[in-house]
């Protein structure tokens, strides 16, 4: 018999059996939270998303708040008072410089709210055309993605769930309208709906907005909806062929129970990824046609008709192309990044 | 080359043929959808006049008819003659134009591919390190300002601050600015494309395989992670075409180019229809051929595809 | 001497989350000829393991500690150009999924050809014709016709031949096998072990077999070494692992074979989880899982002790048998002694 000799000092009770309390005592493990929870957490953390996040929130109460309390409107050329002789001293005003008769009244004790951006060439307030053309690249950009997301997702559901010759033909036809090159039927269409819009909408509220506007909605009505139809199809598609369809065909439920239970709900985040993606990409287009001259009808101001107008005076006025140039390109720029943090988040296919 | 390929490259084209007639047949509807036609506001016509124009311009036909007379003249490239510069055909006022901006954008397509995909296989190369956040940080911002922001902040400061190139696009020197506008947006894309692709590509197993044989960095990455990377960047090019014939639109405004995007504005503010239409065509042409060419090119280089 | 020593060596990955350590001074050698097996779960360590000797560790992957000697010269640390001339010329390494391990754009003669052109001497006609020898070595039939084509024209038993090809073009003195068979069908793994096993035969070459089949071990390896959370369990040779296992995790594998004899019975997997390789517990990595950890299980790593000559392993569970059997004697803090 061999006698071992052990060189450290161990009590004998050491090589009890463990009790499986003290085993859990060596496992910890990681908490786990539903697929929302992880995805909002991680949302938060992101602090360039959580930025550009707070930016949309302040741009777009400012245009909806500020129009409510500021002295000057988008329209309202100062030089001008009916009955009164035009005052030239309004017009192209630089920031923070006031016309005589606001001189005039300053001297005098009163208060005058200043020009923060100046005036333009006919005597408006700057700031606040900025803020209008700002609350109109947020409205079209938010409607009109509202519209394609409704639209595209009504025909993707419908074809990727009734598939057959119904998905044949719609998707037939989604081939044809996004191979079709969108800007120029977008232009096309426009300058025509324009035409034919303008004595329809005449005398209703919707004449303030124009008829380029509305226009508009309907051309991305008709043509925008492809790619999240597309994209809703492929979910449904692939959503099908899970188990739990079957399983759930099997305990008896109907078609429509089958789709609002189980199936549009995980299409959700590629949904709301997409839709918000949408957005800038609708602002894009709204302030191009703008600048082109084939947007907004004056006086309504866009971000991008301000830039184009801008040009003109470009090297003695700078600044009026500059800050409708910065604000656009930061709201798109923060929706943008807001949307790839979503995608970050949210995007199952990511994950690790 | 398969019958596969071929059956998919014959169904392709079909559909290509197919959307121009669509587009043609869009437009021409569209056009003449307009109430009034296109003299109306003409201060200078008297109604016997306008009459006498309509029959010129054979706008007091049945709209069939118009539209067949319309469709053959078309194929044989007649588009017709312009409605208001006088005594110019609208497909001479085309060509004229894609003098100029087909030299624009060819220019600006290679540049931006060129430039495009070298940044990005650097930034995945150096991922993560201070190389790379950089070249995010300015891809993602190009990316996101519209372009004609880019190209008014360029003209303001190029041009009219610093007076470093002239402002019109006559001399060569004043292609310079219009071409990087153009060129701006395609090539941030091309290298976050490039760049997400090699990175997906590096990851791969068969890049791992190719180490444990013993083959070198350099080696990898221009014969085994290169080739791969590329043919999302590939399936680009069409979609970057149709850019850069819209984005040419704004392009030629802002620095007065007299190319085929300017004629168009115009011709639609000029309410102009011949030529609405024949540029419309022209340009609506021109993406579906790149689109098809670019399928087919992509189908052609990577044998796995199999595309419904 | 023997053809590779592998010493303490210690990798390791540093993510955002923190440090890694999936291995855990790991130590073993390897002599001409054998073929020796790595077992264990996923995330054992068994892989980077490989992946550490040959350095084609992924990005945030390191070796951070102990030595690789092949022939009795240093790996770690010798620099790539030092590595270029190993990888794929004297150890070549086969993966476990043929399918995405072989590059889809480039044909499989290219791909042959590239690793003999590598390392050989050869002109293009000598490594085409080289290619088409081993295409022939492995089974493979009308290799003329195979050499132009693509990977993904290909089943999956074919790939894993031509990735066995491509490893075995050069010569090398090791084949690392990285589960080759398991992402193949039952019977195309059978063929591939017995290719495997003829063409070791053949030319010779060790090879390390990493896997977690334990009837791949039995009909092929001379020598096994069992993981578990990136350290070594327990490493013998074949018969003595399988007659006589010394380390809980060990038992609780054999335990887990259905055999002829306890058939009808219920199976016995083992019970819980595989660790967190960021959370690595102070005692014995394999404690919370094991039905008869001990107090001391908890607190303490087990040293790795000598059983006998060809058998080492790293479990309390062996020193409480002894001091049981009176092989052995604790001498306790009194300094007294105790024989239990």
């Amino acid at each position: 018999m061999q006698k071992k000799h052990f060189t450290f000092h161990v009590d004998l009770d050491a090589f009890t059996p463990a009790s499986d309390e003290e085993k859990e005592y060596l496992v910890q493990m990681r908490p786990s939270s539903t697929f929302f929870r992880d995805g909002v957490k991680r949302l938060l953390k992101n602090k360039v998303a959580f930025v550009s996040f707070i930016f949309i929130v302040v741009i777009t109460l400012s245009s909806i708040f500020i129009p409510m309390f500021w002295p000057y409107s988008y329209d309202d050329m100062l030089g001008n008072r009916p009955g009164e002789p035009a005052d030239m001293s309004y017009n192209n005003l630089r920031p923070f410089e006031y016309s005589r008769t606001e001189q005039a009244l300053m001297d005098e004790g009163e208060d005058v709210m200043p020009h923060i951006f100046g005036t333009d060439a006919q005597g408006r307030d700057y700031f606040i055309r900025v803020i209008y053309g700002t609350r109109i690249s947020l409205a079209v950009g938010f409607f009109a993605s509202i519209i394609v997301l409704v639209i595209g997702t009504l025909v993707g559901a419908i074809s990727g769930y009734f598939g057959g010759k119904v998905d044949l033909i719609i998707m037939r036809l989604v081939d044809i309208i996004y191979s079709l090159p969108d800007m120029l039927m977008v232009i096309l269409l426009s300058a025509v709906l324009r035409l034919t819009l303008d004595p329809v909408i005449e005398h209703t509220p919707l004449a303030a907005v124009g008829s380029n506007i509305i226009s508009l909605f309907i051309v991305f009505a008709l043509l925008y909806w492809v790619s999240m139809s597309r994209l809703i199809r492929g979910q449904i598609l692939s959503l099908r062929e899970q188990e739990y369809v079957l399983s759930a065909r099997a305990t008896g439920a109907k078609g429509g129970w089958i789709i609002r239970k189980h199936l549009i709900p995980n299409c959700i985040s590629v949904v709301i990824i997409s839709a918000a993606l949408q957005i800038p990409s609708a602002i894009f287009t709204e302030s191009y046609l703008s600048f082109l001259g084939l947007g907004v009808d004056a006086p309504m101001p866009s971000l991008g008709s301000l830039a184009n107008d801008a040009l003109n005076g470009l090297a003695t006025y700078p600044y009026r192309l500059i800050f409708p140039a910065v604000i656009i390109s930061l709201i798109v720029l923060s929706l943008n990044l807001f949307g790839d943090g979503l995608r970050d988040a949210f995007d199952p296919k990511l994950n690790n | 080359m398969n019958s596969k390929t071929l059956l998919y490259i014959a169904k392709r084209i079909l559909l290509a043929i197919f959307t121009v007639w669509v587009v043609i047949t869009v437009t021409f509807f569209v056009m003449h959808a307009v109430p009034g036609g296109p003299f109306v506001g003409e201060k200078a016509v008297s109604p016997e006049a306008q009459k006498v124009m309509e029959a010129k311009f054979g706008l007091d036909k049945p709209l069939f008819e118009q539209y067949v007379t319309y469709l053959g003249d078309v194929l044989h490239f007649d588009f017709g003659p312009s409605l208001k510069q006088r005594g110019l055909e609208v497909i001479d006022i085309i060509t004229d134009g894609m003098k100029t901006s087909l030299v624009l954008g060819v220019i600006a397509a290679f540049t931006s591919a060129l430039v495009g995909i070298v940044l990005g296989a650097i930034a995945a190369l150096r991922r993560n390190k201070l190389v790379d956040r950089i070249i995010m940080i300015v891809t993602t911002a190009f990316v996101s300002m519209p372009s004609f922001i880019m190209g008014s902040i360029l003209l303001l400061l190029f041009s009219t601050t610093w007076h470093l190139v002239p402002a019109n696009a006559d001399t060569p020197a004043g292609l310079i600015l219009p071409i990087i506008t153009l060129a701006l947006y395609p090539m941030a894309y091309i290298t976050r494309l490039t760049r997400s692709s090699m990175l997906d590509v590096l990851g791969q197993d068969y890049i791992r395989t190719a180490r444990a044989k013993g083959v070198s960095g350099p080696k990898i990455i221009f014969g085994h992670a290169l080739k791969n990377s590329l043919i999302p960047v590939l399936t680009y090019f069409g979609p970057m075409l149709a850019y850069i014939v819209t984005g040419s639109l704004v392009v030629e405004k802002i620095f007065s180019v007299p190319g085929i995007g300017s004629a168009f504005v115009s011709s639609i503010t000029k309410r102009d229809y011949p030529l609405i239409m024949g540029t419309t065509i022209f340009l609506a042409v021109l993406i579906v051929v790149m689109n098809l060419i670019t399928d087919i090119l992509y189908k052609v280089v990577d044998p796995r595809i199999n595309l419904e | 001497m023997a053809l590779l020593e592998v010493n303490h060596l210690q990798t390791s990955f540093f993510t955002d989350a923190g440090e890694v350590k999936a291995v855990n001074d790991v130590s073993f050698t390897l002599d001409r000829g054998k073929v020796l097996g790595i077992v264990g779960e996923s995330g054992s360590g068994k892989s980077v393991t490989a992946y550490s000797i040959m350095q084609i560790l992924a990005g945030t992957g390191k070796i951070v500690g102990g030595s690789v000697k092949l022939d009795g010269q240093e790996l770690v640390g010798s620099g790539e150009s030092v590595m270029k001339t190993v990888r794929g010329n004297k150890i070549s390494i086969i993966f476990q999924d043929p399918m995405t391990s072989l590059n889809p754009t480039y044909t499989i003669g290219h791909q042959l050809m590239e690793a003999i052109m590598l390392h050989t001497n050869r002109d293009r006609k000598q490594a085409y014709d080289r290619a088409v020898e081993m295409l022939r070595l492995v089974n493979v039939n009308d290799p003329e016709k195979r050499m132009k084509q693509y990977p993904f024209e290909h089943s999956g038993g074919m790939r894993q031949r031509v990735m066995i090809a491509m490893a075995l073009a050069c010569e090398p003195d090791i084949l690392i096998a990285d589960e080759p068979t398991t992402a193949l069908d039952v019977t195309i793994q059978a063929q591939i072990l017995e290719l495997m096993g003829q063409l070791q035969q053949e030319l010779g070459m060790a090879i390390i077999m990493i896997t977690h089949d334990l009837g791949v071990v039995a009909q092929m390896c001379d020598e096994v070494i069992v993981m578990y959370a990136g350290s070594i369990c327990e490493q013998g040779t074949a018969d003595e692992i399988f007659y006589n296992p010394c380390h809980e995790y060990t038992k609780g594998l054999m335990r887990s074979i259905p055999t002829a004899d306890t058939a009808g019975q219920k199976l016995q997997p083992i019970t819980g989880t595989p660790i967190d390789l960021l959370n690595m517990p102070e005692g014995c990595p394999f404690a919370p899982r094991c039905d008869n950890a001990m107090k001391i299980c908890i607190h303490h790593r087990a040293e790795r002790m000598r059983i006998n000559d060809d058998h080492a392993a790293t479990c309390w569970m062996n020193v409480k048998n002894a001091v049981d059997k009176g092989e052995m004697i604790i001498e306790n803090e009194e300094g007294g002694e105790d024989n239990g």
